[in-house]
């Protein structure tokens, strides 16, 4: 019971607050909407038994991707309302569209059938949870037979990670650095210039 | 935790006509939901024709409906494969958000602004 009732609000959360991100009005109230889209989206994943996806869905998108976003947007210091136009000229087509797509989904996911014996065709069956919990059963699984996918994961994050530094950084001109060089070459005579002064006289 | 989860009974025993109630969750349940959030995607990419950011939010929100397909499969089919995978989306959509806000910086720094229809210039 307690999970029906949990299942639905995590549900109807999820799907206002998707609404909300493609409706609101700043595009920092879309971003915590999303943020708000995530945690309940983790909350559906906790219900569905996958905890670990659920919290590194939290780690991942609430703690990296939106506060990405977050950073850029309040970062670009644009009129988000001109960006705005438009909205209502888009949104016969937009719903038309959605809708048609919506229908057809639902059609899909209302008439669909799985074929006789594809319950027995389990590549990795999940191991019941007293013996190995959700978190260790994927590990198990990652770091064995999807090493090289794995492997392929983390150099796409590599990738990402260089192509992200370059393409934002740039060479400015006309600030000072520190040249460990130089200040290791300076000389006592580059700094300092004896001067005998006479008395009565000054330089 | 659900009862779904435990009890052997996924949709895929028995016939779908009895399970399915609105007191039982089942496959469908979740299938409906990341449908209309995948919708909600697309729909917002219509609506936000000139906002990057919110373009990429809505790329966000689809793909966090597939994730939620992936898992209700793995889960409701008993199969972990759903869920690695599942994680292999994530990481595709942390990239890409990250490459993605990062041209959306640069492009902002060149040409003080990201509407869409400003980006027609890709002559190199």
């Amino acid at each position: 019971m307690i999970d029906v009732i949990a299942f639905y609000l995590f549900a109807t959360v999820v799907i206002a607050a998707g609404v909300m991100v493609i409706a609101s009005r700043n595009p920092v109230h879309s971003v915590l909407w999303l943020i708000l889209a995530f945690f309940s989206a983790a909350g559906l994943f906790v219900l569905l038994g996958a905890e670990f996806i659920a919290m590194i869905l939290l780690i991942v998108y609430v703690g990296a991707v939106a506060v990405l976003f977050l950073f850029v947007v309040m970062m670009l210091d644009i009129n988000f309302s001109e960006l705005r136009g438009g909205f209502l000229k888009y949104l016969p087509i937009g719903a038309t569209i959605g809708l048609i797509l919506l229908a057809e989904l639902v059609l899909i996911v209302g008439t669909w059938q799985s074929a006789p014996g594809s319950g027995e065709a389990v590549s990795a069956p999940t191991p019941p949870l007293l013996e190995q919990d959700n978190t260790s059963a994927l590990g198990a699984l990652i770091y064995t037979d999807y090493i090289y996918a794995f492997q392929a994961a983390g150099l796409i994050l590599l990738v990402a990670m260089i192509g992200a530094i370059v393409l934002t950084h740039r060479s400015r001109p006309g600030i000072k650095r520190q040249v460990i060089a130089d200040q290791v070459s300076r000389r006592r005579e580059d700094a300092f210039e004896i001067k005998k002064v006479e008395t009565g006289e000054g330089i | 935790m659900g009862a779904a989860l435990n009890s052997p009974s996924s949709p895929w025993g028995e016939g779908r006509g009895e399970g399915e109630s609105v007191m039982t969750i089942g496959l469908e349940h979740y299938l409906t939901v990341a449908a209309i959030l995948f919708t909600l995607g697309i729909f917002g990419i219509f609506l936000n024709r000139k906002n990057v950011i919110i373009i990429l939010m809505s790329v966000e929100l689809m793909l966090l409906a597939v994730n939620i397909n992936f898992v209700a499969f793995s889960v409701f089919l008993n199969d972990l494969v759903g869920q690695v995978f599942a994680m292999f989306v994530l990481t595709v959509a942390a990239a890409e958000a990250a490459i993605g806000l990062a041209i959306v910086v640069i492009y902002f720094r060149n040409r003080g602004s990201i509407a869409v229809e400003d980006i027609n210039r890709m002559k190199g």
